[in-house]
């Protein structure tokens, strides 16, 4: 990737960037963590339900024909597992959005006003998905807000994980049982945006070709 | 090992019931040792494997993070969560009796001086307490209050050999599970004779309990009558069903 680019570059910038094909807009890296990070959310999340029947925080359970383990034993085998997924390809995205200097490029400048009048759009009917190469203000926000959401649960579960030996991440949670609540509302925040973002997919399906063809 | 009867086992009461119900049936079905049953995808031997691979590797990970200094956090004494749960794979007036009299506390393997222990001279050895957090692998927690004797003192009193890798338990209710000896050193691993200032109650593991604030509570024997420290791998009731054998917290 080009990292001199500034804003007004981008476009030229990613457009020739990686190899022959003309007009890449994700490039391979971002394909590949991207779908790594769709099978890590969907086995952390599934086993993550099982996990929570063994002791409900509130007064239902998830069924268990969509929960991923079993029994609780199993459920916690996946989610041990799956959480080195998730969190060695999260940082893997990470560094590299932030080396290559797309992270700033693709979603700054993010203003509160810019948000709401693409927010008023959306409600319209007219937000525009036509550049494919710039993300419009409700796409910034959303992505923001899930990678920090992901951030969240990740360090709300290892406060669960390992609370003794956290102490700093125990405290910034507000203790054990303070974070098992922030664990649980961060996955509806979490599922809620997949629930949108595949919706959003399903309405713009060339926005789905392109994360797997890449153009 | 001495294994609970099954019809014991069945009558499980824990808050994960359904759970280990459905294990239960699947191992009557399956014989083996079927840690997933009841999905499709974890069915696969393959799948398992890697899993429990995986559940090694962490093993070697938390023994990694284990800081032998670092304390569990402790409470005020109003913090105690009343009632304390109880927690068992069986029903509470299942819980086993141990005659206080005739209880001797075994201990073996790499250890010089391998005579039993009873409960008299165990409360003659230099007793503390301590508030803390229980926290259960079904995610749910107890604060509660466990008085004892210094696990690390009494392993160097028994002269243990503290080189070696693990400190295995055997219980009264047919439980057995097994520690590694950094933990069992840790300054607030108790060997408990007393909850919440009284006498051991039977429901929380008369006459003695291991305690680990810095371990899950499966990992917290009750019942406990004997001891030893090994080299071998001695592997546990949940651990040996699924459940990560270290167990950290």
């Amino acid at each position: 990737m080009n990292t001199t680019a500034a804003s007004s570059t981008v476009e030229r910038a990613e457009s020739k960037a990686p190899g022959p094909r003309p007009r890449v807009i994700h490039p391979r890296w971002l394909r590949l963590t991207h779908w790594l990070n769709a099978l890590a959310v969907v086995l952390m999340v599934t086993s993550g339900w099982r996990i929570y029947n063994a002791s409900p925080l509130f007064d239902f359970r998830f069924p268990d024909e969509i929960t991923l383990g079993g029994w609780l034993a199993g459920a916690i085998l996946w989610h041990f597992a799956a959480m080195w997924l998730l969190v060695a390809n999260g940082l893997l995205y990470l560094s590299i959005n932030m080396a290559t200097g797309r992270f700033w490029r693709r979603f700054f400048p993010l203003s509160p006003g810019a948000l709401l009048a693409d927010l008023k759009a959306v409600g319209h009917g007219r937000l525009s998905h036509a550049d494919p190469r710039c993300y419009n203000t409700v796409q910034r926000g959303a992505y923001l807000f899930v990678i920090i959401d992901l951030v969240l649960l990740v360090v709300s579960g290892l406060v669960l994980w390992k609370s003794v030996q956290f102490p700093l991440l125990r405290e910034l949670m507000g203790g054990y049982e303070t974070a098992r609540y922030v664990h649980f509302f961060t996955m509806v925040a979490l599922v809620g945006f997949v629930v949108i973002h595949m919706a959003m997919a399903l309405l713009v399906p060339r926005s789905l070709l392109r994360m797997i063809r890449g153009r | 090992m001495n294994e609970p009867k099954l019809e014991s086992l069945l009558q499980d009461t824990g808050p994960a019931r359904p759970d280990r119900r459905r294990f239960l049936r699947g191992s009557l079905a399956l014989g083996a040792l079927p840690l997933i049953g009841g999905c499709s995808i974890s069915d696969e031997p393959l799948v398992e494997k890697a899993l429990l691979k995986t559940s090694r590797f962490n093993d070697r990970v938390q023994a990694w993070l284990f800081d032998p200094e670092q304390l569990a956090p402790t409470y005020p004494e109003s913090m105690i969560t009343r009632p304390f749960p109880f927690n068992a794979y069986y029903r509470p007036h299942e819980v086993p009796r141990v005659d206080s009299e005739r209880f001797r506390l075994q201990v073996g393997g790499q250890v010089a001086e391998q005579r039993p222990w009873s409960l008299a001279e165990l409360r003659a050895l230099p007793q503390t307490d301590q508030v803390t957090r229980l926290i259960c692998v079904e995610g749910w927690s107890a604060i509660g209050k466990w008085g004892g004797v210094r696990f690390s003192d009494f392993l160097r009193r028994i002269g243990a050999d503290l080189d070696a890798r693990y400190v295995g338990f055997r219980c009264a209710d047919g439980y057995y599970t097994s520690i590694d000896m950094p933990t069992a050193l840790h300054p607030q691993t108790l060997l408990t004779l007393t909850f919440d200032g009284q006498t051991l109650p039977a429901r929380y593991g008369f006459p003695l309990k291991l305690r680990m604030p810095t371990k899950l509570g499966y990992k917290n024997p009750k019942h406990v009558e004997a001891l030893f420290v090994t080299n071998t791998y001695p592997g546990g009731y949940w651990e040996d069903r699924g459940y990560n054998w270290f167990g950290g917290s």
